[in-house]
């Protein structure tokens, strides 16, 4: 039985992204060893672990922020070419990154469209398109958000999450990554990203998911898999494992038999 | 109740009721304030001089009775700034991308002398002294010499990861090794004579009174144009536009602004030795008429050639190096703010990691505004080479932190991300203005020195202390 065949959750057939034997080391240190995880349209897949456990890394290797040492990337069974972030969104692949990675000193406008700027036919930027632009996708997304012509640094933490999800989802991602999406952001405004992961679920969209918080994960998920010391513990569906069985994935390695181990899982004595 | 109401009407919008009713205006027309008390420091500057001067040499018919807001000197204040200029506006770039350039002036040096030697030791014998090429193949040259240098350093800095501090600093010791080595340490002197005129030298180095106004009327209807298109366009995707007097200000202030300062250049006459040349050459008669020592057109008395109030007289109009610097000044805020080229610069300067996260090749940039800095040296060093008709080693001295300190009082941030090209070339002017006007009360250049860097800390606390406050 192969492991695509047991995979669950509306997911079948060729998976949308494959990371196979990802490893990448900085230094004397591998931050990644020998990692494979996979992703199916519309699915979620919750990546867990301790800080420094890799998953940072590994899913920066997918979105062209690193260049993996070794490995493979496949997209819809073929093998993908990422070599940095412009490879990586000429594959549909975008990605939210935890620190946001906005440009503080310009407005919304100019952070959602950086490095796809729309032009008039003179090829000068068309601000005035891209701020109505703007102000369409806000308002969908956030619609008490006002503050187009100020530079990004001077809003509230969850108006700069909006700007970067925004961004994210405008330009017809088929991949999207979301490194600890609401790690910043109050009870209200988490549910509402909740929402947002469940509607683009259903757009057939395939999200990773990277998050401390394992309920997050258990609420959101379909699929989940554990990272610890730069190794894949275990991948498991959420419905075959427990809160418990998950933190014991996360803290020592344990794999427990509802999930298909990996190369970081301790075998047991 | 008022605090009551205050407190609605803040809920209402982002403008706060508190600030003053100036405050609004500006802010609904989207005025820069910064801007305007540069500006008003600028003003201040020029009319302390004049009244100084005036105090000090009464009679030199300035504005306030000085020998500082006089067209002549006002004239030469805009050819003096034109060098500065053209340089700190690619300095801009270069610090909003998080990088300086410490090698300009030794860069000036170097392409100065290289582009000397070329016209007056291999053009000038081959094509003969005085052909009409050497002019236009030195200033490619120079601007592709200066492009080149600065593409070498910003390979170095983008792709050698060395810091730009660095790899400039060493740039700023060699380049002027370099420029001794080429001149053989002697000054490479007379320039080509069209080429001379680049700098402003001679009464054919300026467009004169009619071209002068066509080129304000040109400039006034583009505000206005520019300004009817971005309402239009604000319009036509349906949001609010600015409300149409701060429109109608913006083109009446922008348009006097043009107007004037065409009338100050317009109202220099060249001086009367020149205009005597000039008339018996060209077989132009001069009027007879009577000798007036304040006079500043010539006239016959008898068989000689005096000065008096009605004569004949040559009205100067823009010298080519301010057209220059007004040029660049355009094409480099147009690059900066309507181009993907200066979005990218500003969002690098912002966050240099998201940039590239974003998909911007910052290493390719940061070549290309290093490139940019380099072709804009290039035409400074054209410009002040042509102006002294001489290229010396020395002619970029200390250039670099003239240049650097005129984009920081312009509002350049060190920290990257902020800064304008306007605010630069202001500060180009406001640190020429403040040279020139002490020159002009004979204070000792060591003093002057002084006084420089002072403003220079000066108006960076006072910049910081009211970005705090606007925040």
């Amino acid at each position: 039985m192969t492991i695509d065949s047991i995979q669950t959750g509306g997911a079948r057939g060729v998976p949308l992204v494959e990371l196979q034997d990802v490893s990448i080391a900085f230094g004397g240190i591998r931050a990644v060893d020998h990692a494979s995880v996979d992703l199916y349209a519309g699915e979620v897949v919750g990546l867990l672990g301790h800080n420094g456990a890799g998953k940072s890394t590994l899913i920066k290797v997918l979105s062209g922020a690193y260049k993996r040492d070794s490995g493979n990337i496949r997209i819809d069974g073929k093998e993908a070419d990422i070599s940095n972030p412009r490879d990586a969104k000429a594959y549909g692949i975008e990605t939210i990154y935890q620190t946001l990675a906005l440009a503080d000193n310009v407005d919304a406008a100019a952070n959602l469209y950086l490095g796809r700027e729309l032009r008039t036919r003179w090829g000068t930027l068309d601000d005035i398109a891209m701020e109505a632009e703007c102000r369409r996708v806000m308002g969908r997304l956030n619609p008490n958000f006002r503050r187009f012509k100020e530079p990004v640094k001077s809003l509230s933490g969850g108006q700069r999450q909006s700007v970067a999800i925004a961004r994210a989802i405008h330009f017809n991602a088929r991949i999207l990554i979301m490194d600890e999406p609401t790690a910043a952001l109050g009870p209200q405004e988490t549910a509402q990203v909740g929402e947002l992961i469940m509607q683009l679920k259903a757009q057939g969209i395939g999200i990773f998911l990277i998050s401390h918080d394992i309920h997050d994960v258990f609420d959101l998920a379909d699929r989940l898999a554990v990272m610890k010391n730069g190794r894949v513990v275990g991948t498991a569906h959420v419905k075959d494992v427990t809160k418990d069985e998950v933190l014991g994935m996360i803290i020592l390695g344990k794999c427990p038999p509802g999930a298909i181990p990996g190369p970081g899982a301790i075998k047991e004595a | 109740m008022g605090w009551g109401m205050a407190e609605q009407s803040n809920a209402g919008g982002p403008a706060s009721s508190n600030e003053g009713l100036f405050r609004r205006l500006l802010r609904a027309a989207e005025i820069d304030t910064r801007m305007l008390g540069m500006l008003a420091a600028l003003l201040l500057i020029w009319v302390g001089f004049d009244v100084m001067s005036a105090i000090l040499r009464p009679g030199g018919g300035g504005l306030f009775g000085g020998s500082f807001l006089t067209s002549r000197n006002l004239w030469i204040l805009l050819v003096q700034t034109s060098v500065i200029a053209v340089m700190t506006t690619g300095m801009v770039l270069v610090i909003v991308l998080r990088q300086i350039d410490l090698s300009v002036g030794s860069m000036l040096s170097v392409v100065a002398v290289a582009t000397g030697v070329l016209q007056v030791f291999e053009l000038g014998p081959t094509l003969g002294v005085g052909h009409p090429a050497i002019w236009i193949i030195a200033v490619i040259f120079a601007i592709a010499l200066g492009a080149a240098i600065g593409m070498f350093n910003g390979v170095l800095i983008a792709y050698g990861q060395i810091p730009s501090f660095i790899v400039t600093l060493g740039g700023l010791i060699a380049f002027s090794g370099a420029a001794f080595l080429i001149a053989s340490g002697v000054t490479v002197a007379p320039m080509d004579k069209t080429f001379k005129l680049i700098g402003g030298n001679g009464p054919l180095a300026s467009i004169g009174p009619m071209w002068s106004w066509v080129l304000a009327a040109v400039a006034c209807v583009g505000i206005g144009i520019a300004t009817l298109s971005g309402r239009r366009r604000r319009l036509k995707f349906s949001f609010a536009p600015k409300p149409v007097w701060a429109d109608v200000l913006t083109v009446v202030v922008g348009c006097a602004a043009v107007l004037g300062t065409t009338a100050v250049v317009n109202s220099y006459l060249w001086p009367a030795r020149v205009a005597e040349r000039f008339a018996v050459e060209n077989n132009i008669p001069i009027p007879a008429g009577v000798e007036n020592r304040a006079g500043l057109a010539i006239c016959t008395a008898g068989d000689k050639v005096v000065t008096c109030l009605d004569g004949l007289s040559f009205q100067t109009g823009y010298p080519i190096p301010v057209l220059i610097m007004l040029a660049v000044g355009l094409v480099m805020t147009f690059v900066a703010r309507r181009t993907r080229f200066g979005r990218y610069i500003f969002a690098t300067g912002g966050n240099p990691e998201a940039a590239e996260l974003a998909g911007v090749n910052t290493k390719r940039l940061t070549v290309m505004v290093f490139t940019l800095m380099g072709a804009l040296v290039g035409i400074s060093a054209i410009i002040a080479s042509a102006r002294l008709d001489a290229a010396t080693t020395a002619l970029g001295t200390l250039n670099e932190l003239y240049v650097i300190a005129a984009a920081v009082i312009g509002g350049t941030s060190l920290a990257g991300g902020i800064g304008t090209i306007y605010g630069a070339i202001v500060g180009a002017l406001l640190m020429q203005s403040l040279q020139s006007g002490m020159a002009l009360l004979n204070v000792d250049s060591a003093y002057t020195n002084i006084v420089v860097g002072i403003v220079l800390v000066l108006a960076v606390f006072v910049d910081q202390a009211y970005r705090r406050r606007v925040k």
